[in-house]
């Protein structure tokens, strides 16, 4: 189930942008991944096969998401505006990724770290 | 610019996360941090000063749509009068709180609650308003309940419990307002309200904006959760607290006063009256009769806010002015009687008065350090809470407002009873028999106190110019429409 949870809250937070989805919804998924992986194996051997914790991985959620509005300063916009690249632009293929994005990804990763902190240390007691 | 006193605390938490257990680097990376925060409000203020408000749009939406930050005079008083008693916390807290809790997270906490503070009163949007008051609401439920003790998660379950109702009145309040106007912008809706004729809900609205507020500082009737749970934590916490929580209750119910209150003014003024000499008159009459020094201090927290809703209902530009003065005056005392009373603990090891005395023969100094900002709140000339009082009564009496004026004089003098009642019982006092082995005193906590120390002196010595900051700040405050224009142009 894990690693299929993990891809899934991947498309989730990728499609986000203009469809329904989402940072937060795939974070959401990603730490319910990891929590049903405790729920079977136990807190202390998820921990050991994860190579964060929980907390460091918020941290570095809101250190993305921060540092999405960076961009916009250096392009001389206001802080926080929406800069994008497309990469294989026209083809089948078209990738558009930008600060939103990043935005997202770091909503992902704090969703997702916040989640595991509070589940685990609610498991353990 | 007006983005970084928000951006700095968000960065400094996050790096402060990643290194919560190297306790030298968090505790000179905090101090360090909040010193460029005062650099940072200080420019801000001296920019605003000479160049009138600043707006900026976030994302590059424009209002009414997006997100405004906004930074007027009002604002920028208040951010830098936050980051300079951030620094002061900084100072005391490694000598004050344990190892244990300085690991737990304080520091990153702190700069949470920074956060959320200087977003608050850098917001232009109500409901980002609201997140702004979550987010250092977060951090504050996590700080006061930090280390577990068993009388801190007393305390916690009330305040917790107490900012979710006060939650769900903003947030019910900002439904309304929104159902009925369909903006957030707070420019955009006091234009509204100024322009449009027919609004039946709004003073509904704005009556749960109250109640949320009141909670949140304290005010007649809600004012019964603050002296049971701001003694709990450690007292470098609750300085804290006194000095920036309650305040941005106070700056919030300024800011709508002066932008939505347009329907009904009589009758909110003199609401806001009532209110203002019960919330005094009943603070300080608990706090008489109280021998903890930690909750003699809280509930005189309850007894000042009072004054400034006093100066804020009389709603003149002199008495405004001298509410937002007396603001300053009282984030600066107000913790610093926190902080002395915290060196009093570690030197005597109890806050009870019954236990304490003689401390002015064994330690002069600290003597000192608590007589100046005790005085000063009860209003001694020079200090800076003599000036804030007199020209709150002048403005009471300039605007015909003599009831309140009365009650404001009256409860100065039982503020005066209660100084001298801590002092009389652990200064002067003869020492009690069974007093504890006298504690050391580190040295962080007396530079941090006597910092402040002379801080509050520097605010009575320099209250003219001072004033006349606060002055120009009312002045935008009671002309909404300057603000109006600054966001949403013509």
């Amino acid at each position: 189930m894990r690693p299929m949870l993990v891809i899934l809250s991947l498309v989730v937070l990728y499609r986000g942008h203009n469809e329904p989805g989402g940072g937060f919804i795939g974070g959401l998924m990603l730490g319910a991944a990891y929590i049903l992986y405790a729920m079977a194996f136990g807190v202390n051997k998820t921990q050991k096969s994860i190579f964060f914790s929980p907390v460091n991985l918020t941290a570095t959620g809101l250190l993305v998401a921060l540092l999405s509005g960076v961009p916009a300063l250096l392009a001389g916009d206001v802080f926080m505006t929406g800069e994008w690249v497309t990469f294989f632009a026209y083809s089948a293929f078209e990738l558009k990724l930008g600060t939103p994005l990043l935005f997202d990804v770091g909503v992902y990763l704090a969703v997702a770290g916040m989640l595991m902190l509070v589940m685990f240390s609610i498991m353990e007691e | 610019m007006l983005i970084a006193p928000i951006l700095l605390p968000l960065l400094s938490m996050v790096i402060l996360i990643f290194t919560r257990r190297w306790l030298v680097f968090q505790q000179t990376f905090s101090l360090l941090a909040t010193i460029m925060l005062t650099v940072i409000s200080l420019t801000l203020l001296l920019d605003i000063n000479t160049n009138g408000i600043i707006t900026i749009q976030m994302g590059s939406w424009p209002a009414p749509y997006g997100i405004t930050l906004i930074g007027d005079l009002l604002a920028s008083i208040m951010l830098l009068t936050t980051s300079f008693v951030a620094i002061v916390v900084m100072i005391y807290s490694p000598g004050f709180i344990d190892r244990e809790r300085q690991t737990a997270g304080y520091y990153p906490l702190v700069f949470g609650l920074l956060m959320g503070v200087n977003g608050a009163f850098l917001t232009g949007d109500i409901f980002n308003l609201y997140v702004w008051y979550e987010v250092m609401l977060t951090s504050s439920f996590v700080l006061i309940a930090l280390g577990g003790s068993a009388e801190q998660l007393r305390g916690s379950v009330k305040y917790v419990t107490i900012s979710f109702v006060a939650s769900i009145f903003f947030v019910s309040a900002i439904g309304i307002i929104y159902g009925q106007t369909g903006t957030l912008n707070m420019a955009d809706l006091a234009y509204k309200m100024r322009t449009w004729d027919d609004m039946p809900y709004i003073n509904s609205g704005l009556m749960l904006f109250f109640i949320a507020f009141s909670i949140k500082s304290a005010l007649f009737p809600f004012f019964f959760w603050l002296p049971a749970s701001y003694h709990t934590p450690p007292v470098a916490i609750t300085a804290l607290f006194a000095g920036t929580l309650t305040k941005v209750g106070i700056y919030t119910m300024i800011r709508f006063f002066s932008l939505f209150v347009v329907q009904d003014v009589v009758f909110w003024k003199t609401f806001l009256l009532v209110i203002a000499g019960l919330t005094m008159s009943i603070g300080v009459m608990m706090a008489a009769s109280q021998f903890d020094i930690r909750k003699i201090l809280s509930f005189h927290i309850i007894s000042q806010v009072g004054y400034m809703v006093m100066g804020l209902a009389i709603f003149t530009v002199n008495s405004v002015a001298a509410a937002i003065y007396f603001t300053v005056h009282n984030m600066l005392s107000k913790t610093n009687t926190f902080l002395a009373g915290g060196l009093v603990y570690q030197r005597s090891g109890s806050y009870d008065l019954k236990y304490l005395g003689g401390l002015y023969k064994t330690m002069p100094f600290l003597a000192i350090l608590f007589f100046v900002p005790a005085m000063s709140l009860a209003g001694i000339p020079p200090l800076p809470g003599f000036f804030g009082k007199f020209f709150l009564i002048k403005g009471g009496f300039e605007a015909g407002q003599y009831v309140i004026t009365a009650v404001a004089i009256l409860v100065g003098l039982f503020t005066l009873f209660s100084m001298i009642k801590i002092w009389n019982e652990a200064y002067w006092k003869k020492e009690p028999d069974d007093m504890p082995e006298p504690g050391p005193v580190s040295k962080g906590t007396l530079v941090a106190t006597a910092l402040l120390a002379a801080a509050v002196v520097a605010l009575g010595v320099f209250a003219g110019p001072v004033m006349e900051v606060c002055h120009a700040a009312a002045l935008q405050v009671t002309s909404p429409e300057v603000y109006i224009e600054a966001v949403l142009g013509n």
